[in-house]
């Protein structure tokens, strides 16, 4: 390709990745601006005069705060609960030979095919059968039942990569079976189960629609339905508050997941191409 | 099975008895304690889908509403509550619509998607990674705090887009334009932000996969005279085909199962009925218990209907 073409290829790039990320962009600078400064005819583009007050709203609001225990008591069970459940069942379909292990695979596929969207309802009268609509628990059961199939799927493309002849050599270097597998096998897994717990962060602290059914008691909201709160609370949406309160969600997320994405993709190229 | 390398390294004679067991390699040892490791997994997905795909079954052939939920017990009816939902016209207004949804957004992500992964595979280092970071801010977003910043660009009042229709594009009209009343409106912006969340997906995998094309096979065809479009269609696109096909997969079943964009647009005013898709249509059932099982049914079979086909490939394909 020549120069010219070459350049212009580069410049498109730019262009929509400016594009791509402009929402993002707004969110972040509308949090900075007071209200006034946003129920102007023309937006404000750049927050030159930029202001705190949104965020320190958020931050005293006891709502916010009785949410965010919330999400981080539902997210922390859900991740903890989903790896240790996935890591073994992986270590099972990846190590092991047995019978029903090709209808164990099938099903963690063809799981992954139900549309939750319509089994919420009789989630929720399951959860409410057990006195559990309303609880962390209850959520946190429908959650990792969500995100185990998919980090299942994961971790065996982990498992498979990781070679079993190392263990065995470690073994006969003079290692127990169990010493092999902590010494040589989990370090190398290391990457795969940080991929994996930040797969399962990511679903149970961003998801709504289950948090919807079951989280109906307004004291019991996770953060996405208490930012939703907001936009409804009142006729005039304080969107200044709104963006701050976005911001606050979504920037921890960002972050980790900037770091880890990488992981995220290549683990399931390779959970679809390995056998 | 290969045979451990291990075994093959002549070095220090390994004691043999006992030990001996252990050099077996363990796939072949204690099959009971295999399932064991399975049941962990398994039953938290029996207990959080498993039960409730099969309530929901049972439930969609009774007569099953607020007076059972203290008490009475269910009346089995059959197929009453499938026909009813089936004879209505405005419930295939929802699936139609629906799978119109499902399918325009799917090809929509899957086309820019790959656009985009060409292109990131085509440009120097620099643009690809101010390209990734776009890419990567709209995917890590969560969808809620996306879904607000969305409203508060379309907002009709102070919304960004109707500013710049309006004033450097000249549009006096859409000035103060609400985006949602209409329901053809609605979908439009339902999936531009769609469009715009699933479409990073799909460009990490595809370049991913595209960077699995091996260089000595497009070397080997350039020499052979093979132009670039040629390589492209010749080579890159079978070679990544099997990603294509799992992404383009993971798209439909997304697509058509959407429900948080549509429920919270909804909110934001627009006129619920005629922009009911199928996830808001069973929300909306919540209260008439057997009548939303039967519809959450009937989803299911439309997305195995849908991607049966993909599936059936996809197992055969692929060595499990």
């Amino acid at each position: 390709m020549n120069r010219v073409g070459r350049w212009l290829l580069g410049a498109l790039a730019v262009v929509i990745a400016l594009a791509w990320s402009f929402p993002i962009y707004w969110m972040v600078s509308s949090a900075f601006l007071p209200t006034n400064q946003m129920r102007t005819p023309t937006p404000t583009f750049f927050p030159t005069h930029g202001t705190l007050s949104n965020f320190r709203r958020v931050l005293a609001d006891p709502t916010f705060v009785a949410s965010f225990r919330v999400s981080l008591a539902v997210t922390g069970l859900s991740v903890v609960a989903s790896i240790l459940f996935a890591f073994v069942a992986a270590l099972a379909v990846s190590r092991f030979r047995f019978r029903g292990r090709k209808g164990f695979i099938v099903a963690i596929l063809v799981v992954q095919m139900i549309p939750a969207e319509g089994l919420f309802i009789s989630q929720y009268q399951m959860l409410d059968s057990w006195r559990l609509v309303n609880s962390v628990l209850g959520l946190t059961i429908v959650y990792v039942a969500a995100i185990l199939p998919f980090t299942i799927w994961m971790l065996r493309g982990f498992v498979s990569g990781v070679p079993i002849e190392l263990e065995e050599a470690g073994m006969v270097d003079g290692l127990s079976r169990t010493g092999a597998f902590f010494r040589i096998t989990f370090p190398l897994l290391a990457p795969g189960l940080v991929a994996a717990g930040v797969y399962g962060f990511l679903q149970a602290w961003n998801e709504y629609t289950l948090a919807l059914v079951v989280m109906t008691d307004p004291a019991r909201r996770t953060l996405p339905l208490w930012l939703q709160g907001l936009v409804e609370a009142d006729r005039a949406t304080d969107w200044g508050v709104v963006m701050a309160g976005a911001t606050l969600i979504a920037v921890p997320v960002i972050l980790f997941f900037l770091v880890v994405q990488n992981r995220m993709t290549s683990g399931l190229v390779a959970g679809a191409v390995k056998g | 099975m290969t045979r451990p390398r291990a075994a093959a390294v002549p070095a220090p004679p390994v004691p043999l008895s006992g030990t001996s067991a252990d050099q077996v390699p363990r796939r072949r040892r204690r099959p009971v304690g295999v399932y064991l490791l399975l049941i962990p997994a398994t039953v938290a997905m029996v207990v959080g889908l498993g039960y409730p795909l099969a309530r929901q079954l049972v439930i969609s052939f009774q007569k099953y509403g607020l007076a059972q939920q203290f008490g009475r017990p269910a009346q089995w009816v059959g197929l009453n509550n499938y026909t009813k939902l089936l004879t209505d016209p405005y419930v295939w207004g929802v699936i139609a619509r629906s799978i119109a949804f499902c399918l325009v957004n799917a090809v929509v992500t899957m086309a820019i998607g790959m656009a985009l992964a060409v292109l990131m595979a085509k440009v120097g280092r620099a643009a690809r990674i101010t390209l990734q970071v776009g890419m990567l801010l709209a995917w890590g977003t969560p969808v809620l705090a996306t879904m607000t910043v969305w409203q508060w660009l379309f907002d009709s009042q102070y919304g960004v887009v109707n500013w710049v229709l309006a004033e450097p594009l000249g549009m006096d009209g859409m000035r103060y334009h609400s985006w949602l009343i209409q329901p053809m409106s609605f979908y439009f912006v339902a999936t531009v932000i769609v469009v715009w969340m699933s479409v990073p997906f799909v460009v990490f995998t595809v370049f991913a996969g595209l960077l699995q094309v091996p260089e000595e096979t497009m070397e080997a065809a350039e020499l052979d005279g093979a132009g670039g479009w040629q390589r492209f269609w010749l080579i890159t696109v079978p070679m990544v085909k099997p990603v294509l096909f799992v992404v383009g997969l993971l798209q439909v079943i997304w697509d058509l199962r959407v429900f948080t964009q549509i429920y919270v647009l909804q909110r934001a005013g627009a006129p619920t009925r005629e922009t009911h898709l199928l996830g808001t249509y069973i929300y909306s059932l919540a209260k008439e218990f057997s009548m939303a099982g039967a519809m959450a049914t009937i989803m299911l079979v439309l997305t195995l209907a849908l991607t049966g086909f993909y599936i059936r490939r996809m197992l055969r394909e692929e060595e499990l």
